[in-house]
Formats: structure tokens, sequence, C-alpha cells
């Protein structure tokens, strides 16, 4: 089981808006896919999934702020 | 680190939105190096990620009669518009070969203009939390960027003719009731954007490869 944190984006960036989800829980990921968006300010980012599996659980949705540190969701 | 320079011209949105994929894929499998692209666009309107389409103030029709395109993207930030008066340039740059923090990118992206603007003798700030470069508290260049992989797309635009500032009466800019202006409504005389170009490239050159954070 891997946890997919909010990584550190760069200095004084604390949370980012989550902005799209390229999977739904449930479905099938390869390591390194495009798991989610997040939008700071005027930028987003992408997360890659860590590592093969399923995409067990979301903890965030559109939307939704999140914290750097903070999980976003468990691949299993 | 050092970075390719290409200069597309006058080119769709949509062109160099392809280029810039193309490149970001070259980059992620190591057969290409970072790239800034430099262009100018036809008239269209882009929405970022965080857009409220209530700042799209003109009706499609209006749009339409007008020949401008809209195009929802990756990018950050809310509503903007791009004419041939602007000055365009999108950085498909690695961090992970210049320093890992957003940030310290959307700065670097705003002294570079703030640092091509001096040499005009103009004075352009930026200000906490609004992104982008202001002179005397109206806004020349705006920034929006997306990050896979810690390799960048999307950029920054700099509004250099006075005659394409009309257009953003059609939006409420980056969802703000702003006031926009340009190189030449500053200057009050006329420039021609291919001649910009060399101290342009010159500024961000000299931003990413010399500054604290490049290796």
């Amino acid at each position: 089981m891997a946890k997919v944190f909010l990584p550190e984006l760069g200095e004084g960036i604390q949370k980012a808006t989550v902005s799209y989800w390229y999977f739904k829980e449930g479905e099938r990921v390869n390591a390194k896919d495009d798991l989610v968006e997040l939008a700071t300010d005027k930028a987003t980012f992408n997360l890659p999934s860590p590592c093969p599996g399923t995409l067990l659980e979301i903890f965030f949705r559109e939307g939704d702020t999140v914290n750097v540190g903070e999980v976003l969701a468990i691949i299993e | 680190m050092d970075f390719g320079v290409f200069d597309l011209g006058l080119v769709d949105f949509q062109e160099a939105w392809q280029f810039q994929r193309k490149l970001f894929t070259d980059l992620k499998t190591g057969s290409s190096a970072s790239t800034l692209i430099l262009c100018q666009h036809h008239p269209v309107i882009t929405l970022g990620r965080l857009t409220d389409k209530k700042n799209i103030l003109a009706s499609e029709q209006e749009l339409k009669n007008k020949g401008i395109q809209v195009h929802r993207i990756e990018r950050g930030g809310d509503v903007t518009y791009h004419g041939p008066g602007q000055f365009m340039a999108y950085p498909v740059f690695n961090l992970n070969h210049f320093k890992k923090d957003i940030n310290w990118f959307l700065r670097q992206l705003e002294e570079v203009v703030i640092h091509f603007l001096s040499d005009f003798g103009i004075k352009a700030a930026r200000y906490n939390g609004l992104t982008g470069v202001w002179v005397n508290r109206q806004k020349i260049s705006s920034i929006g960027i997306a990050i896979k992989n810690w390799i960048t797309f999307h950029g920054l635009s700099l509004n250099i003719k006075k005659d394409d500032l009309n257009n953003f009466n059609l939006i409420r800019p980056c969802g703000m009731d702003i006031e926009m202006t340009s190189l030449e409504t500053i200057l009050g005389r006329e420039f021609e954007i291919s001649k910009l170009k060399e101290n342009f490239i010159e500024k961000f050159r000299i931003q990413y490869t010399t500054t604290e954070g490049s290796p």
C-alpha cells in the first residue's frame, strides 16, 4: 500500500487545490501515470502515481484544499 | 543550466500548445533539452483551471464575429486574452535541472520582465499574491504555468502594442477588475516586436542561468 502525499511545492506554498483527478476510485494505475492535478495561484502541478496498483481511496475531491504533507489518496 | 530557443513567429495558440507538448515529451524522455519558445498569437482567449466562465464578458456571437477562439487549458490562473501585439514566452524547462520550486520559477519569470522593462527606463513591480508584472498598478505581463514531472509549460505574455489592449475589455483579466497597459502605451511610441526578442532572450538567460538555485 502506498500513500500519495502532497509534496513540498516551493518556498511559501503551504497548500494547493485539487483541480483534476485522472482516475476514479477502483481504477488501475501504472507507476508514473498522472494521478491528480493540483492548482496554486498561477500554476497547476501534476502528481504522478508512486507505484502500480488500484486507486483504493481518494480523500480530497476536486475543489478541496490540501496542505503540504497531507495524504491525498491510497494506492494498493 | 542553459536552454535552447525556438521562435515560432505569429502562430495559432493551438500550434504553440502542440509544440510545447511535443517538447515536453522529448524533454521527459531525455531526447531534448530545456527550451524557451517565443511567439505571438492570433487573437485568442484562454481559460485556466481556476477560471469562472462569467469572467468572459463578451457573448459567444461577439467573439465569433471578431474571430476570437476560446480554449480551456491546463495552466493555473483565470481567463486571459492573447493577440498579435503581445510577446509570448513559453519556457519548457526541466526544473530538476534548475530548482524544484514553483514559487522560485514564477518569481524568476517576473524578474525577466522587470529587467527587460528597466532597459526602457520603466519601473515595473510585482505585488505579493498577485502573480504578474505591473506598472503604476496597471498590468503589463500575465503569467500562468503548468508543471508535470517538474517540467514546465505555458508561461508569460507581455503587452507590447497598444492596439491590442482593447480586446481585454471582452474579459475580466485574471478574474479581477484590473487595467492593462503596454510598452507602447507607457512610452508613447511604436515598437516592432521582432526587434525586442534578442534582449528578452538575454534577460531570460541571465535570470535562469546565473541566479541562485541554478546548479
